[in-house]
């Protein structure tokens, strides 16, 4: 089942709750979306890490109920 | 002892090859458009590689996942290493940092 881009944004800033959160649907189709994330707790960890915080946020729906979630992930800058 | 053979099997694989990519599909048809953007992006360094269709084994692609930790498929290794899935490959190919890992970890790169 689709999921809704509020739920996602919801669920990434609970997981990570300084996060700066853009999510784009690609398609229109509630089902392929784009995530931007910015975190001061991505600073010194590797993209496979940063990633992994997020898709840790989404606590296991990645994959399932989020069919296509493409993420870019970065620390704020400067810190 | 051990009891985890798909386990085992990604283990044997990812030592024995080079470059390995768990997608679905295979690289001349690949079934998804992520797996498909990998395939193109190592053709285009011209590594050779060994893609291995996860879709024909349930167990290798629920064990993929379990072993690397990450939900989604594909899954790029480079000697023994996960480097990452489709958008971080993406991106260390954009930023050209793909070529200098590969070449770091001793991978022929084609013209």
């Amino acid at each position: 089942m689709p999921m809704d881009i509020r739920e996602i944004e919801r669920l990434i800033k609970e997981g990570l709750p300084d996060a700066v959160v853009r999510i784009e649907d690609l398609r229109g189709d509630g089902d392929h979306y784009a995530a931007y994330v910015e975190s001061a707790e991505f600073a010194g960890k590797s993209r496979i890490q940063q990633h992994q915080m997020v898709y840790k946020a989404l606590s296991g729906r990645m994959g399932g109920a989020l069919h296509a979630l493409a993420l870019r992930t970065s620390a704020p800058q400067g810190s | 002892m051990t009891t985890n053979p798909v386990k085992e099997r990604i283990e044997s694989e990812i030592r024995d090859n080079d470059v390995v990519l768990y997608m679905k599909g295979t690289p001349v048809f690949p079934q998804c458009g992520f797996s498909a953007a990998v395939v193109q992006i190592l053709g285009h360094l011209g590594v050779k590689f060994k893609g291995i269709d996860v879709l024909v084994d349930p167990s290798l692609r629920q064990g993929i996942k379990d072993f690397s930790e990450w939900p989604t498929i594909p899954q790029l290794y480079v000697k023994g290493e996960f480097v990452g899935g489709c958008d971080i490959v993406r991106e260390m190919f954009e930023t050209g940092e793909l070529a200098d890992v590969l070449r770091a970890k001793g991978v022929n790169l084609g013209a």
